[in-house]
């Protein structure tokens, strides 16, 4: 076995092994999953209350209007005045008093009503008490005018634009923010795996620096092949750990659809027709074409080339970063020393994540969109927010593509040939936390 | 061809220090060779180029006669001064992991290693994690790995620091064995007692500059200064000390056992105690008569203080 295959061995076993690295893989799903229960719980206890307001209606108005709904309902005050309503309010504990005054007109009682309420209230209460009086101001002003209100509501349209490529493929409204969505989650997935598992790797330099077993270990390898095998051990833990979590996810929605008697046929129908959809359109319903259009949509962009694409970036990406973790982790005693050195790599990641999410969405071929997924350090996370886009006409430019793989592998032969200098010299260093001049000096041993 | 190692006008610098400054040496097979010099001489930075960690500026290294290359490092066993283990994992598959990266098939690694356990008595340590060891323990294990792919260059700094006596007797006379089955070492130390004991040849970096080298031996000759230690048994104080202050250079000297013995250093002018000796001939009985031959520590401090 050559010595880089045995460190990569070992340095995946000592990860694999680690207790907390066990405990996480199989907690962590868990945890994601009690999170979305906790949270769709609590939600759905927020909503489950039940507010109670009171009206007090003193106009000739709005005597039938506010009825209860599932969130609210509402009590009928009548022949007191405002102060004994507003004390009863309290003392019932209802959320709220509603007070419409007597007004000789519409108009008038609609704006000198008032909502009193102990605290600001929600904002979802507030709209649909506004909903109310705005519904009954529109009907009394298309009397006015002389409107029916089936007339009216004949002249509603919720209109929408129908948006086309050049080639006449049709382009649905939102596909480009679910594609962008797709390559989001892509990109955020690259994030968190560069965080996570260059920390990894930074605290497996920094214990072989303070466990003083560095200097044993490079009197028989290379300091460079050491580095090597422990990115690539610390990162193939990392997949191992990804690939169980992927693979359980699958478990957990077998059993999901074998508890919940889910037909399975019934949610490869939509997708196992789109190719034959070109002819057949014309006769489903509108909603359903939609709903198809979407899906066909969602078929056609080029997942195998984007998979593709996710394991180049991912890789060099991946490399870039953890070589400098491992460079930091050498020149450092212990882990409280590498704040200083940490942030200006996390620095870059955040930009590619904000930019991608408040630029990509809205102009995936804008200049800023092409700026970034040209520079190396925030590439391969914004390209492949760009990517399900397609490459060639409508998409990435094929030139963009290769340039900034291209800027990445250089970058990468570069970071890694600084990286392996420090950490060469970094892993023989003790009792000094060295400064970013240190490092430079480093570079010219 | 009698040289394990050579080493040509080595130089190194780091940034505007120099680490090492033109250092020749030449390590003859099957000894023991004492690297000797106070803190920061560049003694590690001279080992560290021999275990081919970090590369000379100028000068090169000659390991049994042929250029010093990337396939000589499993030839070389080299146990750190600054040495520790993975604390979190086994005893047994660490030892077997290291003599890996030198090389050995994990078969040979592993019967190699039942044998040396058994030898040091540690056979129960294998599966061991090493943060349950002690220090002294964890050593042993690290002596166990630099030796075990039986390089034909042992390089050992500081190698009985951490252990106790008994253990440090046990490593030593490990190290002694090494030597006789044609192993060379190199031995870096602070410790001139056991340079006294153990080496053959000795080395003596100051200041990035080799300042003496060669068999300890001959160096003790060479830096001998005539002292004679001298015992003489006398009836009573009969002016023989002042005949004899008049005549040669005494150093110090006094009487004991009621003025019956009279002990004294001298300084003769050189090594031929012939005069001094014909001189003292019917004047007294000479019931001693040593030469002071210098300590590998007097050696040291003298050679770098007069530097």
């Amino acid at each position: 076995m050559s010595k880089l295959s045995l460190i990569i061995k070992r340095e995946y076993l000592a990860k694999v092994r680690n207790k907390s690295f066990v405990v996480m893989t199989f907690l962590s799903p868990i945890l994601m999953v009690g999170m979305v229960v906790l949270i769709v719980y609590l939600t759905k206890i927020n909503d489950g209350e039940i507010r109670t307001i009171g009206v007090l209606n003193e106009s000739n108005y709005f005597s039938t209007d506010f009825q209860g709904t599932e969130s609210t309902s509402f009590v009928k005050f009548r022949d007191i005045d405002l102060e004994a309503a507003k004390d009863s309010i309290q003392k019932m504990g209802f959320y709220g008093l509603l007070y419409i005054p007597n007004e000789p007109d519409l108009e008038q009682v609609a704006s000198r009503s008032y909502f009193y309420s102990k605290d600001a209230p929600g904002s979802s209460i507030v709209a649909n008490l506004e909903n109310v009086f705005k519904d009954r101001l529109r009907l009394q002003r298309l009397q006015e005018l002389g409107v029916s209100v089936s007339d009216f509501e004949s002249v509603e349209n919720n209109f929408e634009i129908n948006t086309s490529s050049f080639s006449g493929e049709q382009n649905l409204k939102g596909i480009t923010e679910i594609k962008a969505f797709i390559g989001g989650a892509f990109g955020y997935l690259i994030m968190m795996f560069i965080i996570i598992y260059g920390g990894f790797v930074m605290r497996s330099v920094i214990e072989e620096k303070t466990t003083r077993i560095i200097e044993v270990i490079i009197s028989s390898v290379k300091p460079f092949q050491l580095m090597l095998g422990k990115i690539i051990g610390t990162s193939l833990a990392g997949v191992t750990q990804f690939a169980i979590w992927i693979v359980s996810a699958f478990l957990m929605f077998g059993v999901l659809i074998l508890v919940f008697d889910i037909d399975p046929s019934g949610l490869n129908a939509g997708a196992s027709n789109t190719p034959g959809l070109v002819g057949g359109a014309a006769y489903v319903t509108a909603s359903d074409s939609a709903i198809q259009l979407y899906a066909n949509e969602l078929f056609r962009i080029p997942w195998l080339m984007l998979v593709c694409f996710f394991v180049i970036y991912f890789v060099l990406g991946y490399l870039i970063y953890s070589s400098i973790y491992a460079a930091i982790g050498a020149a450092v005693d212990n882990e409280t020393d590498t704040q200083q050195f940490i942030f200006p790599i996390i620095l870059p990641l955040m930009l590619a994540i904000y930019v991608g999410f408040f630029s990509v969405f809205n102009n995936p071929h804008g200049p800023i969109a092409v700026g970034f997924s040209l520079f190396p350090l925030t590439s391969p996370i914004v390209m492949l927010m760009r990517l399900p886009g397609g490459i060639g006409e409508g998409g990435v430019p094929i030139w963009e593509v290769v340039v900034s793989i291209l800027l990445l592998i250089i970058t990468f032969i570069g970071i890694v040939w600084l990286a392996a200098k420090i950490y060469r010299v970094g892993i023989l260093m003790y009792g000094k936390k060295p400064s970013y001049r240190d490092l430079l000096k480093w570079l010219k041993y | 061809m009698n040289n394990i190692l050579v080493a040509n006008e080595v130089s190194k610098q780091f940034g505007s220090h120099i680490a090492l400054n033109k250092v020749s040496l030449e390590i003859p097979k099957n000894s023991i060779y004492g690297l000797l010099g106070p803190n920061g001489a560049g003694k590690t930075t001279l080992i560290r180029i021999i275990n081919q960690i970090i590369y000379p500026d100028k000068g090169a290294i000659f390991f049994d006669g042929k250029p010093l290359q990337s396939q000589h490092i499993s030839m070389i066993g080299y146990l750190p001064e600054e040495r520790g283990l993975y604390k979190s994992m086994k005893v047994g598959e660490q030892a077997l992991y290291l003599a890996q990266l030198k090389g050995l098939s994990k078969s040979d690694a592993k019967s190699r290693l039942k044998y040396w356990f058994d030898r040091l008595e540690i056979g129960d340590w294998w599966n061991k994690k090493i943060q349950e060891l002690s220090k002294g323990m964890a050593q042993k294990i690290q002596f166990i790995v630099t030796v075990l792919h039986e390089p034909k260059l042992l390089i050992f700094d500081e190698p009985f620091s951490g252990f106790d006596p008994i253990n440090a007797n046990i490593i030593k006379d490990e190290i002694l064995q090494l030597r006789d089955k044609g192993t060379t070492i190199i031995f870096s130390t602070h410790r001139m007692e056991s340079v006294e004991e153990l080496c053959e040849y000795i080395a003596l970096v100051h200041k990035s500059e080799k300042i003496l080298d060669g068999k300890l031996s001959d160096i003790k000759r060479a830096y001998k200064n005539n002292i004679y230690k001298v015992g003489l048994g006398v009836q009573s104080a009969n002016g023989l000390l002042e005949d004899l202050k008049g005549k040669f250079e005494i150093l110090s000297s006094e009487y004991v056992d009621d003025g019956l013995q009279l002990n004294f250093t001298v300084q003769l002018p050189s090594d031929d105690t012939g005069p001094f000796l014909s001189h003292l001939a019917g004047k007294a009985n000479v019931n001693n008569f040593t030469e002071t031959i210098p300590s590998a520590n007097d050696i040291f401090i003298r050679t770098v203080q007069s530097k």
